[in-house]
């Protein structure tokens, strides 16, 4: 199993739910996050004083994967979360030992 | 404050039109209190915002009491030396009728005396702003009590009561200019010459934390500033209270406009804070002048109100004085330009025949104006700096560095603003334990 992360633009979440659903995924997991890459913050001003906000708000989406679909399914991400513009985020996958469904007790790919 | 209305030969008798007016107008200044409350509460960080809106609330209880006991007394008692008045009749209260006429005038002592209660309350809450994240909450409860006795009773005596030195010399201030809004801002900066900067000033972030709070604020200020201005003329007899309320709300749209534009040109960005700080910039401005000057004449006071206030803010980073929420920057300068305005702009067809230079009158009243203007502004910052330096040395000012850090709602209130914890009601995040109820509440009568 491979657990795919992507941390990307908040008004994306909407289309990357949507074309994970199309492409079968059942559960996934998000949380706000804030960071920044090459892209840094902006500027705000109150009452004439400035202040450099460095943190962008993102979300990081968590998906759960058996190994043959991650690739495809990082590829389903990055086409619904890219804008094109500078700050759409990363996506990478980690390879993932174990997963148990909590209510039933299954394990591994079975749990997904 | 007006002239006793001398035109008719008989005495004045009750109007029940214009005390109706003055009761409501006393309680639209009642609602600044809590408006300003929520305009100083959204421009501190979360962790302070319980204590800012405190500050302000606390004096709705303080000064009030005080009000009652001695302050009517002292503001508007009988002249000693043109520095404070003292009735001992009104001490309490105490022998007072109930449709005894306030002198010259168609509305109750009572009703005068309330409406001027809550200009007291709100004087003091006005210097709050200044000492944002820092003051010890006992310390602010004397402060208060210790400035309202020795600074703002004399004060408004000074300014509006009979025999008051600035009333007797003809300094112009229809509803406190002088008495409000110079007497705070002077006080606030005296008091933070003393007191110092918060911790990580110039260094750490210090954003607003709610410009919401701040707009609603702004807006419940603005409101209630209708009754604090046109309610300044006691009645309505001759028009004048509606000229006062034209110009409130003319003085204050141009004071909008005003900051924007300057912001606009200065910082690239119309800002909502800058929106209401305008709007309050050119209600402090308008407060001395709007009886004086017509609606043209009170937009130039908010358009200029507005710059030179926005200006002004930036003061603070120059100089290195922590007026945290810019009391000096707004009600200083602006009370200080409205009452000075009143030397160019008066235009004699409004609460008295009174000329400025643009109309043709000279700079006699100017001159007037400058010694009011003056006179408040020294005596005020003085004296505040006094009394904040005598309570530091004894009960301390400010609380503990550590206790400053953490955040001052926590350390003097024992409660947070917000919860911001959303899954599960906040049991995950916060860990907070149920209020242990009292044994016999458990119990389940039918």
């Amino acid at each position: 199993m491979k657990l795919i992360t992507a941390v990307v633009k908040p008004h994306r979440l909407d289309e990357i739910k949507e074309a994970l659903q199309a492409f079968g995924v059942h559960g996934l997991t998000v949380t706000e996050a804030s960071g920044y890459g090459r892209q840094r913050g902006h500027t705000e001003v109150y009452r004439g004083a400035e202040y450099t906000v460095d943190l962008v708000p993102k979300i990081r989406i968590e998906v759960l994967v058996e190994d043959d679909d991650a690739e495809q399914l990082i590829d389903v991400v990055v086409k619904a979360a890219r804008t094109g513009k500078i700050g759409d985020g990363k996506v990478w996958s980690v390879p993932v030992e174990t997963a148990v469904r909590v209510r039933t007790g299954e394990r591994g790919p079975d749990a997904l | 404050m007006a002239p006793a209305i001398t035109l008719a030969a008989d005495a004045p008798t009750l109007s029940a039109a214009n005390t109706g007016f003055m009761l409501i107008c006393s309680a639209l200044v009642m609602l600044m209190t809590p408006g300003l409350a929520f305009f100083y509460g959204g421009m501190v960080r979360v962790k302070s915002t319980l204590n800012m809106l405190m500050m302000s609330f606390i004096s709705l209880g303080i000064v009030t009491v005080l009000w009652v006991l001695y302050g009517f007394s002292m503001a508007f008692g009988t002249d000693s030396g043109g520095i404070v008045g003292w009735n001992s009749d009104w001490v309490g209260l105490s022998d007072i009728g109930l449709t005894e006429l306030w002198d010259g005038y168609t509305i109750p002592v009572f009703v005068f005396l309330v409406f001027q209660l809550m200009f007291a309350v709100l004087t003091p809450a006005l210097i709050s702003g200044a000492l944002a994240d820092r003051v010890k909450f006992t310390a602010w409860a004397l402060f208060i009590a210790l400035w309202a006795t020795v600074v703002y009773f004399p004060v408004a005596h000074w300014v509006w009561g009979a025999g008051g030195w600035a009333f007797e010399l003809g300094v112009i201030d229809f509803a406190g200019g002088t008495a409000v809004h110079i007497n705070a801002g002077a006080a606030a900066l005296g008091v933070i010459l003393v007191i110092g900067k918060r911790v990580g000033f110039k260094k750490d972030p210090m954003r607003p934390h709610s410009l919401p709070l701040v707009m609603l604020g702004a807006g419940l200020l603005w409101f209630g500033w209708f009754g604090f201005n046109a309610g300044s003329w006691l009645g309505n007899d001759d028009g004048v209270g509606a000229l006062m309320f034209v110009n409130t709300q003319v003085a204050t749209g141009a004071a909008v406009l005003g900051w924007l534009a300057y912001e606009k040109i200065r910082h690239g960005a119309f800002t909502t804070l800058g929106a209401a700080s305008g709007a309050v910039s050119g209600l402090v401005a308008i407060t001395p002048a709007g009886g004086a000057v017509s609606p043209l004449g009170a937009i130039a006071v908010g358009l200029i109100a507005g710059v030179l206030c926005a200006m002004a803010v930036g003061l603070k980073y120059r100089f290195g004085y922590d007026d945290s929420l810019d009391v000096v920057g707004v009600h200083l300068v602006g009370g200080i330009l409205g009452s000075l305005l009143i030397g160019l702009f008066a235009s004699g067809k409004g609460q008295s025949e009174v000329q400025g230079l643009f109309y043709g009158g000279g700079l006699d009243q100017f001159w007037k104006q400058c010694a009011g203007v003056f006179g408040v502004l020294a005596y005020s910052l003085v004296v505040s700096a006094v009394l904040a330096f005598l309570l530091d040395k004894t009960i301390g000012m400010r609380v503990s560095e550590d206790d400053e850090v953490a955040g001052i709602d926590q350390a003097q209130h024992a409660e947070t603003a917000y919860d911001f914890s959303g899954a599960g009601g906040g049991a995950a995040r916060t860990a907070v334990t149920a209020p242990v109820a009292p044994a016999e509440s458990k119990k389940v009568d039918a």
